[in-house]
């Protein structure tokens, strides 16, 4: 046995070297050319394959913005579908280079295990469905329900924290999956189902009527979803990182994908260092300086794109909420571009 | 000579007519009725036949919605099965996100291999031999510089991760069934060598393959060996899989085969040896057409396992047939309460139709097998 733990540790040398030795990650995505993004193998409005089998969704085009400002293309991406279990394998052992599959951002996943995460570019958590016709506004007027959720997530936890700190009375019913949850809950076994708010809406829509059951307004718990790139490449990180800002910032100066090409000739000081028309701002990021033009033009800006997958002009209809820019009333802020 | 003791002198009375043994109500009277415990069984059978059968036909076909623009129609109350939403996708079940432009390739490569294999499974069909090396030999290396492209040729690289669906399905179960054939006979056979290290070879192969869930097997190959070679050295993330399948398949395959070996009496052996036939020979002439024939029943058994086994690719992130229909049914524009037992229907149809296709298939081979043996 002691001759295999050798091995291992030497087969994990080898592997560290390896790693080590393939220089940044910008260098080895271009040298490949082709992005390689780790994404959720299914899930309404963040990731799912259309009828043609394209890959689109929110956590999709952000992988999609990325190849647009390296590649000038944002099609140069593979996507890798991990399961909740071995995304976090994936990105250590180097199979991709950029985790972006609704991941929560946590302490002792970014501290613990060598990552680093990107901005929050979804703030979810926790919520309630529940018919309509109950009348109930909020979740604070849940005591004594029966409430449907899924075994052995957060989610469960997350439930029982609220009614403890609430003092109030709930009689859970626990399922192994969400489909077996959600079904329960259209049947008349519960009075709410709770996971997620963006997994509510998704599940929203396999039921009978949608119209007939309300997302209550309460969060109950923090999941500030994002992207994860590993430890150790600062330049990557900065270039995942502004790539979302560059997005929200796009939105907050009213440049978008339509009129991006009008706005390279607009005066404001802002847009010019956004688009490249004054200073070199890619430099840093190891891009030319229309870095963030590229991502506006092929992808669009932050609201774009939220709103295409998951807002009005999606069927999930998810209200902008906590996403929303902070100038209106949401938790979107981005550094500024100077 | 003493007279004969008896002797009848008048006809015997004529007996009743014989019941007749064919006709349905004879096949009703002694197969569905013919005592108590069977007039139980079959009223029982009837009654769960008229409790389950009308709801399901019901959901299958009256209630189904067959063409609809979106999962509106489908999500209205009272709808059955969502025929149109399987209609819609199917494109995406077939060829998962293969590029729309080259989806000729796979068209061809499906229709050849189809054709190839009619012509082989067809008994009695004229030139089988040429079949089989046009299957065998000529028809993988066409196959996969179709679909995967030769810049060369003028077709563009279409890389692996964009395979999907039926496609990737069937590339999986007919190379490992291709592959664990020929690699279960050589194991079996090694593992009753008499040379020590061809026989604990094969031994280790098979019992360590046997010992371990294929699950990790795949999980191995597809996020942990990136961890110990470099990038540009791992291979392909659909070959790891199908290499992996493949060596599944014919560690079992192996013990299969061994069964028919065993059963071979060494009278069978011996007469081969006393006709001076060469090991091969032996193997080739007298005992593996032998042994083969007997264990038919268990090769079919492994390929239709195989042929289901493949569906655990999914947990590596490759889109096979059922994953694409379990990914499918979350689109937003149909999701919808029976959207998620109609593609698992349509996803039980197309593995029973291909399962029982080879269990058919089989007994048929048998049969044909049997004809020259007496037993």
């Amino acid at each position: 046995m002691p001759h295999f733990a050798v091995l291992l540790a030497a087969a994990a040398l080898i592997g560290a070297a390896s790693a080590a030795s393939a220089g940044p990650t910008l260098d080895q995505i271009k040298k490949r050319g082709i992005l390689v993004c780790g994404s959720n193998p299914g899930i309404a409005g963040f990731a799912l394959p259309d009828d043609k089998g394209l890959w689109s969704g929110f956590d999709i085009d952000f992988c999609r913005a990325i190849a647009a400002t390296i590649f000038n293309d944002p099609t140069k991406v593979r996507f890798v579908p991990l399961s909740a279990k071995d995304r976090f394998t994936a990105l250590q052992s180097g199979e991709i280079d950029v985790l972006s599959r609704n991941t929560t951002w946590t302490q002792s996943r970014e501290v613990g295990q060598g990552f680093e995460f990107g901005p929050v570019t979804y703030y979810d958590g926790q919520g309630f469905m529940v018919r309509r016709k109950l009348n109930v506004s909020s979740a604070l007027e849940l005591s004594g329900a029966t409430i449907c959720v899924q075994q052995g997530t957060t989610t469960e936890l997350n439930l029982a924290d609220f009614f403890r700190s609430h003092e109030m009375k709930y009689d859970p019913v626990v399922f192994a999956t969400a489909d077996e949850a959600i079904k329960n809950y259209d049947s008349g076994r519960c009075d709410a189902f709770t996971t997620d708010m963006s997994q509510l809406y998704s599940e929203r829509t396999k039921l009978g009527n949608p119209e007939d059951h309300v997302i209550l307004p309460d969060i109950v718990s923090k999941e500030p979803l994002g992207p994860v790139v590993r430890q150790g490449d600062d330049q990557w990180f900065n270039l995942v990182k502004w790539t979302h800002y560059a997005m929200t910032n796009a939105e907050e100066l009213g440049v978008a994908s339509k009129n991006v090409d009008d706005k390279l000739k607009d005066p404001n000081p802002e847009i010019k260092r956004l688009l490249g028309s004054e200073g070199n701002f890619g430099d840093g990021l190891g891009l030319t300086a229309d870095w963030a033009y590229r991502i506006i033009k092929l992808v669009g800006n932050y609201g774009e794109v939220f709103d295409r997958n998951l807002g009005e002009g999606s069927k999930l209809k998810i209200k902008r909420g906590a996403n929303a820019l902070w100038t209106k009333n949401g938790l979107q802020y981005s550094p500024p571009i100077r | 000579m003493s007279a004969p003791a008896f002797v009848r002198s008048a006809s015997a009375p004529d007996l009743p007519p014989p019941v007749p043994t064919a006709g349905p109500m004879t096949f009703v009277r002694r197969r569905l009725f013919a005592g108590p415990a069977a007039t139980v069984f079959t009223l029982l059978a009837i009654a769960f036949l008229i409790w389950a059968a009308p709801p399901v036909a019901r959901f299958l076909f009256v209630d189904a919605v067959w063409s609809a623009p979106d999962g509106g129609a489908c999500r209205a109350p009272g709808a059955g099965a969502c025929w149109a939403y399987i209609w819609r996708k199917a494109p995406y079940f077939v060829y998962g996100s293969y590029p729309l432009d080259a989806r000729w390739r796979v068209d061809i490569v499906l229709a050849v291999g189809a054709a190839l294999i009619a012509w082989l499974a067809a008994r009695r069909a004229p030139g089988r031999a040429i079949a089989a090396a046009l299957l065998f030999v000529a028809y993988p290396i066409c196959a996969v510089v179709l679909l995967y492209g030769q810049a060369g040729l003028g077709l563009p690289v279409v890389p692996t991760d964009l395979w999907g669906g039926v496609l990737v399905t069937l590339i999986m179960a007919i190379s490992g069934i291709v592959l664990s054939l020929p690699a279960g006979v050589l194991l079996a056979l090694g593992r009753r060598s008499k040379l020590p290290i061809v026989r604990a070879l094969s031994v280790g192969f098979i019992e360590v393959i046997r010992g371990v869930p294929m699950i990790t097997v795949l999980f191995m190959a597809n996020l942990m060996l990136p961890l110990f070679v470099p990038e540009s050295w791992s291979p392909d993330r659909l070959l790891r899989p199908l290499i992996g399948v493949a060596l599944f398949a014919s560690a079992y395959m192996a013990e299969v085969v061994r069964g028919g070996l065993q059963a071979i009496p060494n009278g069978q052996f011996e007469g081969a040896m006393a006709l001076g036939l060469t090991y091969p020979q032996r193997m080739r002439l007298v005992i593996l057409p032998q042994a083969l024939t007997i264990v038919i029943p268990g090769i079919v058994n492994s390929f239709i396992a195989l042929f289901k086994d493949t569906t655990l690719v999914a947990i590596v992130g490759i889109f096979d047939f059922l994953r694409t229909v379990d990914t499918a049914r979350l689109d937003p524009q149909w999701a919808g309460p029976t959207i998620t037992a109609t593609g698992y229907v349509f996803a039980a149809l197309f593995y029973f139709v291909f399962c029982f296709g080879m269990s058919r298939y089989s007994i048929a081979m048998e049969r044909d097998l049997a004809r020259g043996v007496s037993n």
